[in-house]
């Protein structure tokens, strides 16, 4: 039972080491799908949004581990 | 499809990912043969294998039941979350935010749990299940990285070939040296299969979601620059921020 809980505990770590950085990955990816879904955007502006939603997520969660 | 580039980068992300888990694994079974000996290294390490074979049976068919688009999708948030991780934990490692993996320590922490049940009856026992649990957690990160690589433009085979690849180099290199591989360059490692991975996993969610990138499979090169590049300036930024110790980021 051990060993089955830690081999879960690190299936999910394989994705989530930062909880915050995982939530908002995954809120941008769903908004972002959500908008092409009802035709909000083009997914080619979808596309650019996740790019830079990426880059400003990844920038965020660094300069948070930065101050800590 | 299956272009030059989509066939070089697939088992170039394969090939890297599965190189850094499979010297991790590595690590800990030499550990168990040096202190225990090879035969619950070898046992533990063969279950584990064989454990993994049997989900890969199991599991590896029901993907080809999902539409091509869905698992893209699918298939490019959790590569987005898995080469994210890395990224950001190979970013702060270079600017010395957080401390370098380091095989060696791994290497004697490992030892010297061994040798603290060596007095137990179950010793043996131990051993092996260390050996298992190694492989077997380390073998679900390859076989993700190859699933994941390999599966939304079916080119699982080139993938698993990469990750291949890497085991027979990993288990060459270990019979030579026969200590753990602490030269291997790890963070370098996780740095390029982080950008690989998170390039990838963009590609996927973009051609997911119905877009056609511009230059096709050339985009992930691409996307490949744009984060090696942020990636560049956000070491060198946190690095001036370390020397100026910390100051207000």
């Amino acid at each position: 039972m051990k060993l089955m809980a830690s081999i879960a505990r690190e299936l999910v770590g394989l994705f989530v080491d930062d909880g915050k950085l995982a939530v908002q990955l995954l809120s941008l990816i769903a908004a972002v799908a959500l908008m092409v879904r009802q035709a909000v955007i083009a997914p080619g502006v979808a596309a650019g949004l996740l790019v830079l939603g990426c880059i400003l997520i990844l920038a965020y969660s660094l300069a948070r581990a930065a101050r800590r | 499809m299956h272009n030059l580039t989509a066939i070089t980068s697939t088992v170039t992300a394969a090939f890297l990912g599965s190189f850094v888990e499979v010297v991790e694994a590595f690590t800990i079974v030499l550990a168990v043969a040096l202190t225990r000996s090879w035969r619950p290294a070898l046992i533990g390490s063969g279950l584990a294998l064989a454990l993994l074979v049997v989900l890969v049976l199991v599991f590896g068919p029901l993907f080809a039941l999902i539409p091509l688009q869905l698992m893209q999708f699918v298939i490019g948030t959790l590569l987005i979350l898995f080469g994210m991780r890395w990224l950001r934990k190979a970013i702060l490692r270079s600017a010395g935010f957080i401390a370098l993996h380091d095989e060696t320590a791994e290497f004697a922490k490992e030892t010297d749990l061994l040798k603290r049940q060596a007095a137990d009856k179950r010793a043996d026992y131990l051993a092996g299940l260390a050996a298992f649990k190694a492989v077997l957690l380390e073998g679900v990160e390859v076989v993700f990285i190859v699933i994941a690589v390999g599966t939304a433009h079916q080119m699982t085979v080139f993938a698993g070939l990469g990750a291949l690849a890497a085991v027979l180099l990993v288990l060459l290199i270990g019979v030579f040296v026969h200590k753990p591989l602490s030269q291997v360059p790890e963070n370098a490692l996780k740095f390029a299969v982080g950008l690989m991975l998170t390039a990838f996993g963009l590609f996927w969610i973009g051609e997911g979601l119905g877009f056609e990138w511009p230059g096709a499979d050339l985009a992930v090169l691409g996307l490949l620059a744009l984060f090696g590049l942020v990636s560049a300036m956000a070491v060198r930024i946190l690095r001036t921020r370390k020397a100026q110790g910390g100051a207000a980021l």
